[in-house]
């Protein structure tokens, strides 16, 4: 059993726009009109890099940036995770166009673009953070996973830790390989507990599949949990919107189960 | 708040293996590092024209993916698959598995590009009409080309059930997986891990570093004052990492120490002071419980590149001197990406457990701006402690320190 502490959180998805009107939503207090997301700001991001970085990289800086100015911490003092699928996909997409043609002039930028850690690389830049950084994937479990990966260094190296969860809509045709219709970005800063806290949960892993990981979920919003992989985080974002005091499980790879028992959430 | 960097259990390499460009398995690794004879070769991978050498994995054209495991068949899963069958791992991880459960050991693999291959295939063949992408292709993406393919492929291979993730940190992949699963038995959440990464020769990699002009037109000369590139390879390697007090004894090789940082500064150039690498490979020591001076061989990232080379001394030099011998092994096996990191801590391992340090191959002269001690030719004698770097792009940087117990 580890005790982890939670301390911001920034939410970026159709009808989901920040943390403040997000958690109104899930907290059904609001109703959920799942409009198109405006191009997120990303004002973090220095301009030059801002106009080479992909929608993912702004969706998850975006993201990341909310939490962290939630935390009240220094970004230069906590280590990173983030947790995607696929990754760059719509740069996948516009690579392979090119390299599907005869003179394949892939650009310098749209190569390094396709690393699996651009989001990591950018805020870091942005950020002029030297901790340690690491981007994953464990396919629709990778917010679990992701999870898992920031409770350990959490709990290993005594630190804050920032996750950040994201897939964006997959353009055509790849998504007649990898449906997913909808972008979704998370970000969670955890943190070993303190008195003041103002949410704690504690973390297990337990054999056996999760048969109904739903039920925390508004009907509503089942539909966005099951398009997008990141949004496997809406239970765990809706029991804190509730104000907690609920346990969450996540399935991780049909074999064991990631199980939170989040006390009082003030968040 | 900042990480408080604590000294770690030292965790052993209990099996581990390697197939690279030299040969499969670490017999044949080992006599081609002794015998210096480098596995690159002109580049012939499929139609591509680019002038420049490949470290290419033969026979993975020879072969596919068959029953169960067929929905996984490309390339990087066909290296993959030939990296299990080497030097009894499979045996290894059964016996790990009676010890401890299936459910306690977790499975962290490294990559870079997975099998994208596959889907820069299938947008060749793409409808010129509608373009839709084949029929063949559509339930394949998950198996291949998803970052976490190799995790699933390793873990359905290997019939394991704990936790499962793929790292993917550009070149820093398959080095990081150390430093997760660490973590993951230090929190207890299982007792065991195989630890790996594998990469494959793709358009995307071949063509992109093309574009970034960082390919060398010939064989990669590492720390040579004429070096002018890097020469891609690929290569597939796991370890079975299990706690020290649970299995092993005196002259096994043990991950001692890791390290973990970033830049902070550029995706694709390294810190020009190297103050994110120099900060991985304090973190290692103290981990490691090890001073400076401890280190006897530091196997550089040394990817042949003008500024990797040049940086790395810098760090390198900076923290050590000019006292331990230091030599990169691209040379033998071209820069193998995200299996980079496995790749050079089997090799490490090789030199620890057979008292050796491999020279750099393919440096004629080491440049006369790098202070620290390049090693040209092959030495033998007792090594006891290792130093592996590995920096990637986003500024991604790891350090290993392995040693016998």
């Amino acid at each position: 059993m580890i005790e982890i502490a939670i301390r911001g959180v920034g939410l970026l998805a159709p009808g989901l726009i920040g943390w403040d009107a997000g958690r109104a939503v899930l907290a059904g207090l609001s109703p959920f009109r799942p409009d198109a997301v405006p191009d997120p700001d990303a004002m973090i991001l220095p301009p030059n890099e801002r106009r080479r970085s992909s929608d993912c990289v702004r969706w998850a800086v975006q993201v990341a940036q909310e939490a962290m100015t939630q935390s009240g911490l220094d970004p230069r003092d906590v280590p990173t995770v983030f947790a995607s699928s696929g990754g760059e996909m719509g740069v996948f997409d516009k690579l392979c166009r090119t390299l599907a043609m005869p003179e394949r002039a892939v650009s310098p930028t749209l190569f390094h673009q396709s690393v699996h850690n651009a989001a990591a690389g950018y805020w870091g830049i942005a950020t002029a953070g030297q901790q340690s950084s690491t981007a994953l994937s464990c396919y629709d479990d990778s917010f679990a996973a992701g999870l898992l990966e920031a409770v350990t260094l959490v709990q290993v190296e005594r630190c804050p830790v920032l996750l950040v969860a994201y897939d964006l809509a997959v353009p055509s045709p790849l998504s007649q390989a990898r449906p997913i219709t909808t972008g979704f970005a998370v970000a969670i800063v955890l943190a070993p507990p303190a008195d003041h806290s103002s949410a704690v949960m504690r973390v297990r892993l337990e054999e056996g599949d999760v048969v109904s990981a739903c039920g925390l979920v508004a009907p509503v919003l089942e539909g966005v949990r099951q398009d997008n992989p990141a949004a496997r985080s809406l239970p765990l974002l809706s029991a804190i919107a509730a104000g907690g005091g609920q346990t969450v499980k996540l399935g991780l790879l049909e074999s064991q189960q990631l199980i939170m028992e989040l006390g009082p959430c003030r968040l | 708040m900042p990480p408080s960097i604590q000294p770690m259990a030292p965790l052993l390499l209990s099996a581990y293996t390697l197939v690279t460009a030299n040969g499969r398995g670490v017999g044949p690794v080992l006599e081609a590092l002794r015998t210096r004879r480098s596995g690159l070769t002109p580049c012939d991978f499929e139609d591509v024209t680019l002038k420049t050498y490949i470290g290419r994995v033969a026979g993975l054209e020879e072969f596919s993916l068959d029953h169960d495991l067929a929905p996984f068949d490309c390339r990087n899963n066909r290296l993959a698959w030939l990296g299990l069958q080497q030097d009894g791992f499979m045996v290894a991880v059964a016996e790990a598995k009676q010890r401890y459960g299936a459910h306690r050991i977790a499975v962290v693999m490294g990559t870079s590009t997975s099998g994208i291959l596959e889907t820069e295939h299938a947008y060749r063949v793409r409808d010129p009409l509608t373009d839709e992408l084949p029929e063949w292709y559509r339930p394949r993406y998950r198996y291949t080309h998803n970052m976490f393919s190799l995790g699933y492929f390793v873990r359905t291979c290997l019939g394991l059930k704990g936790p499962a993730l793929v790292i993917s940190t550009a070149c820093s992949s398959s080095a990081k997986v150390f430093a997760t699963a660490a973590r993951l038995m230090q929190t207890g959440l299982c007792d065991a891990a195989i630890v790996g990464g594998v990469d494959s020769l793709c358009l995307t990699t071949l063509y992109g570093f093309s574009a970034l002009q960082l390919l060398s037109t010939g064989p990669c000369r590492p720390c040579d004052e004429d070096r002018d590139g890097l020469s891609l390879g690929e290569a597939a390697g796991y370890a079975l990492l299990e706690a020290s007090d649970k299995v092993g004894g005196r002259g096994t090789v043990a991950l001692l120490g890791y390290g973990e940082s970033t830049d902070g500064y550029h995706m694709s150039h390294p810190h020009p002071e190297g103050v994110g690498a120099m900060r991985a490979i304090k973190d290692s020591l103290i981990r490691a419980r090890l001073r400076p001076e401890q280190v006897e061989y530091v196997n550089l990232h040394g990817t042949a590149t003008v500024a990797n080379d040049s940086v790395e001394d810098k760090a390198v030099y900076g923290l050590f001197g000019a006292r331990p011998a230091c030599s990169s092994t691209k040379g033998w096996t071209g820069h193998t990406l995200g299996a980079a990191g496995i790749t050079e801590a089997v090799i490490s391992a090789l030199c620890l457990t057979h008292g050796f340090m491999p020279g750099t191959l393919n440096c004629r002269r080491v440049d006369g701006s790098l202070k620290s001690r390049i090693l040209r030719e092959n030495q033998t004698g007792s090594v006891s402690c290792v130093l592996s770097n590995i920096f990637g792009f986003g500024g991604n940087n790891c350090s290993l320190v392995l040693g016998k117990l």
